[in-house]
């Protein structure tokens, strides 16, 4: 069981909010003042995204909000009410399947404890989404917003340029990705 | 022998062991699918929060909960006078089997007495969890401050107030062996050095959180981000009941590194579930966990280390004084890793070594990656590579000529019964790391240097460590592992599977391992001490093994065969002239009362417990030796460290999944170099200033080169396939690496960690003038 529908209310301010998220239309009533992060986790229950600082430095919240990727625990869910949201999540295919990005990141041993993995995948998705080339340096510079403290960020690193190679060979392939690029 | 190659001096036939898979935990985790602790929630859950103190040092002269109990949506406030046993007992954490306690403890909620800043006070529990901030502040504790210290130095002093009544000497140890003042006497070169480290903080990215219930057959159970299920029996304790009726489940950690060792959230969560009888959860906020729970201790160092013109090391002459914080919690443990630890990899024949760890009222420290054994590779290895310099020797031959080899002893008499690569992980660095390195532009200076480092793996020998695994086989060939283990991201469960998968013959997908239950798993210990591979992984090699010999067992019966005339292969039993699909041997099994199920339990090497004066045999089972080497360069305007080049070699015994040894080796590195460069918490006279992780500065992507790793495989290690531990011991080389290898740029050292910009300006300095 996860979280999604911790909240019972009735709460102070309430007000009503609709997302998009991963696909999914979601109306939730709830208090006004709650983060994007606390709105998805408590009352949408998705829970992929991760409270880690509260403060928007450890990337472990990272979702795209309209395609931009936010830290949601320094966003008011009321604030972009009506957007579309993407997380590490909906990545996966219908079936499960795991993105290209994803399944660059099982293969080079990206995650380990797995924490900072969805913030991570989304930042990544990101950089990747204009289909330029980015060198290593480059994609570690657009990382640095995402902390690790497993890995040592090669692993991380390696999987990217994987996931970038494998674009440059074949485009993207099907699955969650390429919805990122479409949103 | 080049970065990210494995070197095996055994050859032997392994089809899943030793293989570079992607483990199946990362599959869940990167799908976005894993439940960590606060990611889990129940109809009808509560939400808790502390109130923890605003001060170091002070007496409770008031509580008033009227206010927040008052408020709508609080259903409670608890005080210690709630508890029914008010205190922690800081036993070792964690045992499967009854030890001697520490004596050591402290209240579940403060009644009395504040002794550090951040020390919980009260327990808030409310319908909803934006309740909480303002039913906390309606808490009223009126204290009145107690002269407080904040130094270990000074709180050994006579006149120091006491931080416990007990006084603020918390423990010592003492090394003496071989003639001191003679070695010292006929010394070429001695070598005199003072180093300090600072408090630091794990830093994992999940917050210490967990949910906890009580079930329709009245244990209490608690969902937890922990290393340690076995603290269902300090809870028991705390709340007064059978040790049968509570439970801890550890779902996937997302990172442990020593400091989900100790209890975080257990405590209250059971508390409040208990009293309530409702599902109750609790999550730390990131500013609560770096205020409020143990840090690393910080360790002042005084080293004399003395050595012959053709570089033997003649003696160590060593003190070391550790700061224990409010509490005790691990201190003597880690003190003692310290000290066993102190001399290095080195045969060292004349030691004089004091160590102490004294009470302050500054935040506690416990456990973390390394536990003493890294704070040490500092002084050890900064001052052989000063010794190096002063005699004109090369680090690498001076290391070389005085590395331990099997059946060398530690000063504390501990034999080396594992032979030692110490001298090819030199090598291996060396040669993967090419010509020195150039400045990136005029006037920028480069520098490198190696260090080495031993680490034990498994816990004491006298704490008579053991784990437990179950195996069994399912009707259709598939295969569950049980096993208490918490996975903390390191692979422990994964790794289980595939020894299991290697023993049993079958294919790695068609292991399930069921872990981290405390109720429902066989019992393994903690995760912890670098010990799981050792321990859990050779309780499932056993278990597997009595499984299989089950089979053939069963099959020999059926076939009236001998059972040596049969094999497991690729998921079949392969007998003379016919093959029995692993199903039919099952069902054979079955109808012949054989078990297609074992237990398997295994119990670590044993030892004498020690005294105060160290001078016994095996404190360890057995150690991990490797070596790094750092390229730095540095801006002398600035002060500004860039790290150009790290590459650290190991010998891991044997690679279970070499994709694990590596990420271990590339995060502890890591890890290592934070702490030397960046990561301190910050205090002010026991004050903690450091909110946030603006303000703890843990490395980013852009703060660290690739580490390269080098594998070394000497098939010598106590764990399954040969295998030794590697999760602690590669943080321990990176502080002398990264510092020497600044003192090699700057012709000056920094011994007082971290290594900030403006340290290095004034070392720079006072090399000048």
């Amino acid at each position: 069981m996860t979280s999604g529908g911790a909240l019972a209310g009735p709460f102070e301010n309430e007000v009503t909010l609709s997302f998009e998220v991963n696909g999914r239309r979601v109306t939730r009533r709830g208090p006004g003042h709650l983060s994007l992060l606390r709105w998805l986790r408590d009352l949408v229950g998705v829970t992929d995204p991760k409270y880690g600082c509260g403060e928007g430095v450890c990337g472990s919240c990272a979702v795209q909000v309209d395609g931009q990727v936010v830290s949601s625990c320094i966003v008011l869910a009321a604030q972009v009410d009506g957007a579309k949201i993407e997380t590490a999540s909906g990545m996966c295919g219908d079936d499960g399947s795991l993105s290209g990005l994803q399944q660059a990141f099982h293969e080079h041993h990206a995650a380990q404890c797995g924490f900072c993995t969805p913030g991570m995948l989304m930042a990544a998705a990101s950089l990747l989404e204009d289909g330029r080339h980015r060198s290593r340096d480059e994609i570690r510079e657009a990382l640095h917003g995402n902390l690790c403290r497993c890995t040592g960020y090669g692993p991380i690193l390696d999987a990217i340029e994987a996931a970038q190679a494998g674009r440059e060979a074949t485009g993207p392939r099907a699955g969650s990705e390429t919805k990122l690029v479409a949103g | 022998m080049s970065a990210g190659e494995i070197h095996s001096s055994k050859a032997e036939e392994l089809r899943v062991v030793n293989q570079p898979l992607p483990r199946p935990d990362q599959r869940e985790k990167i799908a976005g699918s894993t439940s960590y602790a606060a990611d889990f929630g129940m109809p009808g859950m509560l939400h808790a929060r502390l109130v923890r103190s605003q001060v170091p040092s002070a007496r409770i002269l008031r509580r008033d909960v009227s206010a927040a109990r008052a408020l709508p949506g609080v259903v409670a406030v608890f005080l210690g006078e709630d508890v029914p046993h008010n205190t922690v007992w800081v036993d070792v954490p964690g045992q499967t089997v009854r030890v001697a306690a520490l004596r050591a403890s402290m209240e579940v909620l403060a009644t009395d007495r504040i002794r550090f800043h951040g020390e919980p006070v009260a327990l808030v529990v409310a319908e909803e969890e934006s309740t909480l901030a303002r039913a906390c502040q309606l808490v009223e504790v009126e204290t009145e401050d107690v002269p407080g210290v904040f130094d270990p130095f000074e709180a050994l002093a006579e006149d120091a107030p006491a931080v416990h009544e007990s006084g603020n000497l918390l423990a010592e140890w003492n090394i003496d062996r071989g003639d001191l003042e003679e070695a010292f006497a006929k010394a070429d070169a001695v070598v005199e050095g003072t180093y300090s480290t600072q408090f630091v903080d794990h830093a994992y990215l999940e917050p210490e959180a967990g949910v906890a219930w009580v079930g329709d057959d009245g244990v209490v159970t608690i969902r937890v981000c922990t290393q340690v299920v076995e603290h269902y029996r300090d809870v028991a304790r705390i709340l007064g009941l059978p040790e049968s009726k509570v439970r801890v489940v550890a779902p996937y950690v997302g990172g442990g590194f020593g400091g989900k060792e100790d209890m975080t959230v257990e405590p209250y969560v059971a508390l409040a579930a208990w009293r309530t009888g409702r599902p109750v959860r609790m999550q730390w906020t990131r500013d609560e966990s770096l205020l409020a729970r143990a840090k690393r201790h910080p360790m002042h160092f005084k080293y004399r280390t003395a050595a012959a013109s053709d570089g033997t090391l003649l003696a160590e002459d060593i003190e070391i004084m550790a700061d224990s914080g409010a509490y005790a919690y691990l201190s003597a443990l880690v003190l003692l890793y310290s000290s066993v630890h102190a001399c290095g990899p080195y045969k060292v024949p004349a030691v004089r070594m004091r160590a102490r760890c004294a009470y302050t009222n500054n935040p506690p420290t416990s456990a973390f990656r390394g536990f003493g054994g890294m704070q040490v590779v500092f002084p050890y290895e900064c001052q052989m590579n000063r010794l190096a310099a002063k005699l004109g020797l090369s680090p690498d031959e001076l290391r070389k000529a005085n590395a331990l080899t099997r059946g060398d002893e530690l000063p504390v008499g501990q034999p080396i019964e594992t032979e030692v690569l110490l001298a090819q992980t030199i090598d291996a660095v060396r040669e993967a790391a090419g010509p020195a390195p150039q400045p990136s532009r005029a006037g920028k200076l480069t520098g490198r240097a190696i260090a080495s480092n031993f680490q034990s793996y498994g816990r004491c020998t006298w704490l008579n460590d053991s784990a437990a695994a179950w195996v069994g086989f399912q009707l259709d060939g598939s295969v569950s592992v049980r096993c208490g283990v918490p996975d903390i991201g390191g692979g422990q469960a994964s790794s289980l599977a595939q020894i299991t998968a290697e023993v049993l013959e079958c294919p790695l997908e068609s292991v399930t391992v069921y872990f981290g239950d405390s109720s429902l798993t066989p019992l393994a210990g903690t995760t912890t001490a670098t010990r799981q591979l050792l321990m859990s992984g050779n309780a499932a090699h056993v278990a597997a093994t009595l499984l299989r010999g089950y089979i053939l067992h069963g099959v020999a019966l059926e076939l009236g065969e001998s059972e040596e005339s049969l094999e497991l292969r690729d998921g079949e039993v392969v007998a003379v002239g016919r093959t029995v699909p692993i199903t039919e041997a099952l069902t054979m099994c079955r109808r012949l009362n054989v078990p297609i199920e074992a237990l398997g339990t295994f119990f670590g090497p044993k030892g004498k417990p020690v005294e105060k004066e160290l001078k016994t045999d095996r404190v360890f089972p057995d150690f991990t030796f490797g070596t790094h080497l750092c390229d730095v360069e540095v801006d002398p305007e600035t002060g500004e460290v860039t790290i150009v080049r790290y590459v650290a070699s190991h010998d891991v015994g044997r690679a279970i999944n070499p994709l694990s040894v590596h990420g271990q080796i590339s995060g502890a590195a890591v890890q290592g170099i934070g702490m030397a460069l960046l990561e301190e918490i910050t205090l002010d006279h026991g004050v903690n200033l450091t909110g946030g992780l603006f303000q703890y500065l843990v490395p980013t992507a852009t703060d660290v080169p690739d580490i390269e790793t080098v594998v070394l495989e000497s098939g010598e290690g106590l764990g399954p396939f040969g295998a030794r531990g590697i999760g602690e011991p590669p943080i321990g080389p990176p502080l002398a690496a990264v510092a020497s290898a600044v003192a090699d740029a700057i012709g000056a050292w920094v011994t007082d960690l971290p290594i900030t910009p403006e340290r290095v300006l004034k070392a720079i300095e006072e090399s000048r003038a």
